[in-house]
């Protein structure tokens, strides 16, 4: 399974990780787990996602919950993990 | 599992301190273009060219998007085009048109340079050679996207003086052809000593005789990144700097080796090297100079400067080694004068001078790299200036290069405007003694002693 990586950035405030998660229901990507923490003020969300059964295009996806975030006023950004396990993983 | 603070760690980077791929280039052999009519190899070049590249610009941005990983550049580096050239053109303007053949193709699959319009007279040079040579003036003022290098010399062969003093005169001529632009052209032209075949970096990249037919090499950015991580460590000793700066250099490679890897991947084209060089840009928090800033010196050029230039080329190779299966490439920290902003600013200051530049490529790659320089300094100085920088790489058996741009109608105090990436070169202060009569002896410097090792 190819897992992806859902950051959600901005001032913190009701309903982000609810709507978040509607999105991901309606287009069918399954959360594997969620965590979060503030760093300088600001609220940062992290999900580990598969989207490997999203109905939508990867890259329609990403343009989506970035659309989702500008519409609540924070920045979500959709990576693949590889990335991640690279960077901080030998 | 990934953790919440890796996220943010990687992303910072990415988002604060610049951190980017510089470049995907894409290696492709023209050896089977060859034909000895013109026509038909300008014909086969750019066919070859726009099949095998298509999609690169496309995969390019595809990886880009999926990882949020910013990839600066796709390009595309070709076999020297004198070898290529060679049965077919008669002609200074033979060659040219082959040029033109590149740059179109370089325009249609959407990269924004194009290396190889090269020659390797290291030791003899051909006919052919010697047409490409001095077609380079009028090709790179006719085309926008085409680079050209020259290797005048490696640790095995010498350095070919017969060589350097003509590229002191294509130099001069190219500037005087692109003097309506701050002498551009000058900055798509280097000469090496030591030229590697699988160098993507421009404008010295070309795709060696060595390399397979296609092959993807990739080329890592950083220094924001390493200058922030060193931000943590001021004050401490020389050990934690060392290591600071080892695995923030480990982190930023694995990010080229990815991208490499899927480039390859995706577009079914073998995986060749990561090049670990650090490679600044103008913007603020690119720098190398910066680095050097903070590790404590005043300004990039004051004493202590090569140590420390020194030592941030070692520990970058430390860290880049282990995180890449296969380097290559330049490999070291860049000092491009104008795409560095703090180098700049200490040029400007008279805190660095060319002869400091010199002895820091002595230390680190590549060379002296984009240094506007007096217009009116003649061609057999610029001639001094590069067998200066060829006898560094010789003896140290490293690659070394020169890349400077005598500025027409500009002299010290002013400068040049390049623009992008390229950047803006406060013109330098030249030595003026004369060396004439050194560089008009002709000939061949011998190879040193210690490349006799069989």
């Amino acid at each position: 399974m190819q897992k992806s990586i859902i950051t959600v950035v901005g001032k913190d405030r009701v309903g982000i990780i609810a709507r978040v998660c509607t999105y991901l229901a309606e287009n069918n990507v399954n959360i594997l787990d969620i965590s979060q923490t503030i760093v300088d003020g600001f609220f940062n969300m992290m999900m580990i996602t598969d989207t490997n059964n999203a109905s939508l295009e990867f890259l329609s996806l990403s343009e989506g919950l970035e659309e989702l975030g500008r519409s609540m006023g924070c920045i979500i950004k959709l990576q693949r993990e590889d990335i991640f396990n690279q960077m901080q993983r030998i | 599992m990934i953790n919440i603070n890796e996220v943010i760690e990687t992303n910072a980077m990415i988002e604060k301190e610049n951190l980017d791929v510089r470049t995907i280039t894409l290696g492709i052999s023209l050896i089977d273009c060859i034909s000895d009519n013109l026509e038909k190899l300008c014909d086969n070049i750019y066919g070859k060219i726009t099949t095998v590249a298509k999609d690169l610009v496309k995969t390019g941005n595809q990886i880009e998007r999926e990882y949020a990983l910013p990839i600066v550049n796709k390009r595309i580096s070709v076999t020297p085009i004198s070898i290529i050239g060679a049965s077919a053109c008669r002609s200074c303007g033979d060659f040219v048109q082959i040029a033109e053949t590149l740059d179109r193709a370089a325009k249609k699959v959407g990269v924004n340079f194009l290396g190889g319009y090269s020659a390797l007279p290291a030791k003899g040079m051909t006919k052919a050679e010697e047409l490409l040579i001095k077609s380079i003036p009028g090709a790179l003022s006719r085309t926008d996207n085409v680079c050209a290098s020259v290797n005048l010399g490696s640790t095995k062969t010498g350095i070919n003086m017969d060589a350097v003093l003509l590229m002191g005169k294509i130099i001069k001529e190219t500037a005087e052809l692109t003097a309506d632009r701050d002498s551009i052209g000058c900055a798509k032209l280097v000469v090496f000593c030591n030229a590697p075949d699988d160098n993507p970096f421009m404008a010295g990249a070309f795709h060696g005789v060595s390399e397979t037919d296609n092959v993807i090499n990739v080329g890592v950015s950083g220094p924001g990144v390493i200058r922030s991580a060193l931000e943590t460590v001021r004050g401490q000793d020389f050990g934690t700097l060392c290591e600071k700066i080892k695995k923030t250099a480990f982190k930023i490679t694995r990010l080229g080796q990815l991208v490499a890897q899927e480039a390859s991947r995706r577009m079914n084209i073998p995986f060749g090297i990561v090049d670990l060089s650090l490679a600044p840009t103008p913007a603020v928090g690119d720098s190398i100079a910066e680095i050097l800033e903070v590790m404590g010196l005043e300004k990039a050029g004051a004493p202590g400067t090569t140590a420390a230039i020194a030592l941030l080329n070692d520990q970058v190779k430390k860290g880049g080694i282990m995180a890449s299966s296969y380097v290559g490439g330049l490999s070291g920290a860049f000092i491009p004068v104008s795409e560095d902003h703090a180098m700049i600013e200490a040029a400007e200051c008279g805190a660095l001078t060319i002869e400091k530049l010199e002895a820091m490529t002595c230390v680190c790659s590549v060379g002296l790299d984009m240094i506007a320089i007096p217009g009116d300094t003649k061609a057999t100085t610029i001639s001094g200036i590069i067998a200066d920088e060829m006898a560094i790489g010789m003896v140290n058996q490293k690659t070394t290069a020169v890349r400077v741009i005598p500025v027409i109608g500009k002299s010290v105090g002013e400068s040049a405007e390049f623009g992008g990436l390229l950047g803006t070169a406060p013109v330098m202060k030249v030595n003026s003694y004369s060396c004439d009569d050194f560089v008009n002896r002709g000939g061949r410097i011998p190879a040193p002693v210690h490349s006799f090792k069989n």
